[in-house]
């Protein structure tokens, strides 16, 4: 930035007695830093387009934030989407977006980095883009505009934010911030600014897209066919890779971050201190993006992850830890882990740990019982399907009797709520399948009255949105109708359980975030006309409206049937084709095949490499500290890990002997805790 | 064993709320690893007991925590009064500070039973001091000053008038309430806070129903409508004291039966007997 800035906080401060939790905008977290903006330094605003409470938690967003401000050259502030009241007071008072940390108005800064873990927020980043007073459309900013950059999940396909995001950064921010950093610098302080170049601002997008991991969209030509379907997204320049590969750091441990956890001074969601345990997961959960994209497994070293939790502990004063990762129980020594985070006398006995996604497959009723020593947090299970044949189809190879042992494990360890977590709306899903879900409730609230008089079971059921870069990517989402009606079907099956309770997505906004996943660069102009319309924060119910995606496809000529509910081919063009997260197309269109089949695929952490591209295609391998997997359920009994390679496995549908739910001696049989999933 | 410390909250840390003060106090005692007693139960949480709840984007210069400890541990670890104030200083963020600190019996009734009163300063927006001057005669000479207050969610009718002890504009050299861009004119007060509190927002209602019986409205909204003669806007609120009135004297929570800092419990009972 130019050294100019001045703080907005005079103008700010009268605001704040008008609206909700004025505290959002305060900064003055622990771990908030005091930068120093000069001329020599990039400066860095990374923007969670979401509620403050949302956003602050987000790691991501606190990793590059200190990796930034490491170095010499960069300085980095955050900021939030203001909630809607606070937006009105600072549109009327004519007060831009601004920093948490210097109250600095958003378009001096250098960079608006967004973050993006979902597609709902879509529409906020274009209110924050206009809220900082910047041109909302990227082909409208001039010379020493901000450059508006972009990661994510939600990165890996980027076509319908192409028109407002200069710069996408795919995968793994870690390392490539440090490249994005030095290109801008000399940027900055290159003759090309130094003579006024007319063109300088497309020079430095140019140089940007030569950058590994990181997208230009004004780089490419985008092209459709006579029957305006999409043709192809191709380079405009020699030096313009045709596909953009994602970033991935080869070792965690080299990654300690972050160091400087933020501590909030009001409640946010997981207020609690947080440790990675690692990146990655190979269990090929075919539904689950984030296991695609993140690939390979990466574990931080144990010795390092007690390091993190204890230095942690005492420099934020948190009463819990949350060990996070896409599936907890799948660290090597994971009891070891949270025995000995409990049993550190530095805790007092106080300190909590929470494992948010866990399997039920692969977390030993020891375990539990150590959770629930200090406080009993939330019990969540995922089975996501309700029967075997579904969970064949998803690859979540989770046997009843693994669910029901860790519900058994739960109930029995004193707790008295159990949520479950399901899709509905997965591909060849019957309505027996359906139903099974609440069969596999009732099963459970049985087993929890087994120990107490009375029991809450909450089934939780989501829709399912196929993502890009997974095996579902070609498959038509259900429509609202359908979803609607399978939602009454549970409903009326579970009506006469007690201790029964059926929660469910309003399927309309899983229409919604259906139209945005997997459109192509025309979908930008529906999430404009969304913005445009006043359709901010739409992933908050008391503000979603589906009548204003519905009216903008219409205006840009565009159908749901067509957009979310068609059935993409094999041999179509995907929007993403030329974004990849290192998995071959033959391979996700193999294991979409094998999904139809009914064939589930062992996880490769243990097992023979399928060749999915993630670790060959970028040289680098699996962190395992532990070459088995964990004992317990499916993963210790059922199956058989010696096979891989190109014929994928069909697993028993029948239990093992000697797996009945009632044998909870020693530390082999499953159960699982945990407050979130994957 | 409790110690009941007196803290202030000034600055941009006013616009956290109570529950949020209680949260970072939690934090400062647990990276202080104070011997703190736990509650009960399945999800143990410390004991800590707050006064009157501060409204959100109030300041205060009297705020009050009670902290337990636990005996046995405490007993190993010892709590050093005169230089906890400091250790927790640095820990706590920027805005909180601790003034004072001292030992409490267990027995003794909790902040909230105690204290009957709290004095305030306060800067509004709007009036001029004359006009102002005219609405504090008013509201001191009614009889009944009907406001419309919140509880539960729901508006209520209330008689405000027996609440307010103490009401006047501020003098010049009350400095807390004197505003340097000389855009505001400072108010002092004492409210009860028996049987109800009442918030500084609640008094500004009722000066503007003693004087404009029909503005009731407005009062929360923006604080930049600062024209002479309009409806008084709340610009600064600052709690100055907490008091207990009992026997017609009026305390400082921190003074009474208790063991000032620094000094131990042998020799406060040798002072209380001389």
């Amino acid at each position: 930035m130019d050294g100019d800035m001045e703080s907005l906080w005079p103008q700010i401060e009268p605001l704040l007695a008008q609206v909700t939790k004025p505290a959002r905008y305060i900064g003055g977290e622990l771990g908030a830093q005091q930068v120093e903006h000069r001329p020599d330094v990039v400066s860095w605003l990374l923007v969670y387009p979401d509620s403050y409470e949302v956003g602050l938690p987000n790691q991501g967003l606190q990793i590059l934030y200190e990796i930034l401000n490491e170095r010499r050259d960069a300085a980095a502030e955050r900021s939030y989407a203001p909630w809607v009241d606070m937006e009105a007071a600072m549109r009327s008072a004519g007060v831009p977006l601004f920093s948490v940390e210097g109250h600095l108005p958003a378009a001096g800064f250098d960079v608006l980095a967004f973050n993006l873990s979902a597609e709902l927020v879509y529409t906020n980043v274009l209110n924050l883009i206009d809220l900082a007073g910047l041109p909302v459309r990227a082909t409208d900013r001039t010379a020493d505009d901000t450059i508006v950059m972009a990661g994510g999940h939600a990165t890996f396909n980027p076509e319908p934010l192409a028109d407002f995001v200069d710069v996408f950064v795919l995968g793994d921010g870690e390392e490539v911030v440090g490249e994005i950093n030095d290109v801008l610098a000399a940027h900055r302080c290159g003759p090309a600014r130094a003579v006024g170049d007319p063109d300088r601002r497309g020079a430095l997008l140019r140089d940007l897209s030569r950058v590994p991991g990181v997208y230009v969209p004004s780089c490419y030509e985008v092209a459709y066919d006579d029957d305006g379907r999409l043709a192809g997204v191709t380079p405009r320049f020699a030096d313009t890779p045709a596909r953009v590969e994602k970033r991935t750091i080869a070792d965690l441990g080299s990654w300690p971050y972050p160091r400087q956890q933020l501590v909030p001074l009001i409640e946010v969601v997981h207020d609690r201190l947080n440790v990675e345990l690692f990146r990655g997961c190979t269990r090929g959960c075919r539904f689950c993006q984030a296991g695609m994209i993140t690939r390979p497994v990466r574990e931080r070293p144990a010795e390092q992850v007690r390091t993190m939790v204890s230095a942690g502990l005492e420099r934020t004063g948190y009463d819990e830890v949350a060990l996070t990762s896409l599936s907890s129980a799948d660290y090597s020594g994971i009891e070891e882990t949270v025995g000995g985070i409990i049993d550190d006398p530095a805790c007092s006995g106080q300190v909590s740990v929470s494992l948010p996604s866990l399997r039920v497959d692969a977390f030993t009723v020891g375990t539990a019982a150590q959770i629930q020593r200090v406080r009993r947090t939330g019990l969540t299970f995922a089975p996501e399907g309700g029967t075997w044949r579904m969970r064949q189809v998803i690859n979540k190879l989770i046997r009843e009797e693994d669910l029901y042992a860790a519900v058994d494990a739960a109930f029995s360890q004193g707790w008295k709520r159990v949520k479950l977590y399901f899709l509905i709306g997965l591909p060849t899903e019957t309505d027996e399948d359906t139903l099974g879900i609440v069969a596999l409730a009732k099963q459970c609230v049985a087993i929890g009255k087994r120990y107490h008089n009375s029991v809450s079971v909450t089934a939780s059921v989501g829709g399912f949105v196929p993502k890009v870069q997974t095996p579902f990517q070609w498959f038509g989402q259900n429509t609202i109708e359908e979803l609607t009606r399978k939602v009454h079907l549970l409903r009326d099956a579970a009506r006469p359980v007690r201790g029964l309770t059926i929660r469910w997505h309003d399927p309309k906004a899983t229409a919604a975030e259906g139209i945005v996943s997997r459109g192509d660069r025309r979908m930008g102009a529906v999430i404009e006309h969304v913005w445009r319309h006043g359709g901010t924060f739409q992933e908050w119910s008391e503000y979603f409206d589906l009548g204003l995606w519905t009216a903008a496809l219409e205006a840009q000529g565009m159908t749901l049937e067509d957009a979310v509910y068609r059935h993409r081919t094999e041999h179509e063009v995907l929007p993403w084709d030329h974004i990849s997260a290192g998995l071959h197309k033959d391979f996700l269109w193999q294991d979409w095949k094998d999904a139809l089949a009914e064939h589930g695929l062992p996880d490769c952490r243990w097992t023979p490499c399928y060749d999915c591209g993630a670790c060959t295609g970028y040289g680098v391998e699996h962190v395992v500290a532990s070459a088995v997997p964990p004992a317990g359920g499916s993963q210790g009994t059922g199956q058989d890990l010696s096979s891989g390679g190109q014929v994928p496995v069909r697993f028993l549908s029948t239990a093992p002997s000697g797996a009945a739910p009632a044998d909870r001696s020693g530390g082999s049989t499953p159960a699982m805790a945990g407050e979130g999933r994957g | 064993m409790r110690i009941r410390f007196r803290f202030s909250k000034l600055g941009k840390i006013r616009f956290t709320s109570q529950r949020d003060v209680a949260r970072m106090w939690e934090r400062a005692l647990r990276r202080a690893r104070m011997p703190l007693a736990y509650t009960e139960g399945f999800s143990p949480r410390p004991q800590l007991s707050f006064g009157l709840a501060l409204p959100t984007g109030a300041e205060s210069l009297a705020e009050y925590v009670d902290v337990a400890l636990d005996p046995d541990r405490a007993e190993t670890t010892g709590v050093d009064l005169a230089t906890l104030p400091a250790a927790l200083n640095a820990l706590l963020p920027e805005g909180l500070e601790i003034e004072e600190a001292v030992l409490v019996e267990r027995s003794k009734e909790s902040l909230q039973q105690i204290v009957t009163s709290c004095s305030w300063t306060m800067r509004l927006v709007g009036p001029t001091r004359d006009e102002l001057s005219t609405s504090v005669d008013a509201l001191l000479a009614a009889p009944t000053v009907i406001i419309t207050r919140e509880r539960k969610g729901r508006e209520e009718l209330d008689d405000l008038r027996p609440s307010v002890l103490a009401l006047a504009v501020a003098d010049a050299e009350a400095d807390l309430a004197v505003d340097p861009t000389g855009r505001t004119v400072g108010l002092v007060a004492e409210l009860s806070t028996q049987p109800r509190g009442v918030r500084p927002v609640e008094l500004l209602r009722g000066l503007i129903a003693v004087s404009a019986p029909a503005a009731h409205d407005t009062i929360d909204g923006p604080a930049d409508s600062g024209r002479p003669g309009s409806t008084p806007v709340l610009d600064r609120a600052c709690r100055t004291q907490q008091w207990i009135e009992r026997d017609g004297l009026r305390r400082e929570p921190l003074l009474g039966r208790v063991v000032p800092v620094g000094t131990d419990r042998a020799q406060h009972a040798m002072e209380r007997a001389s």
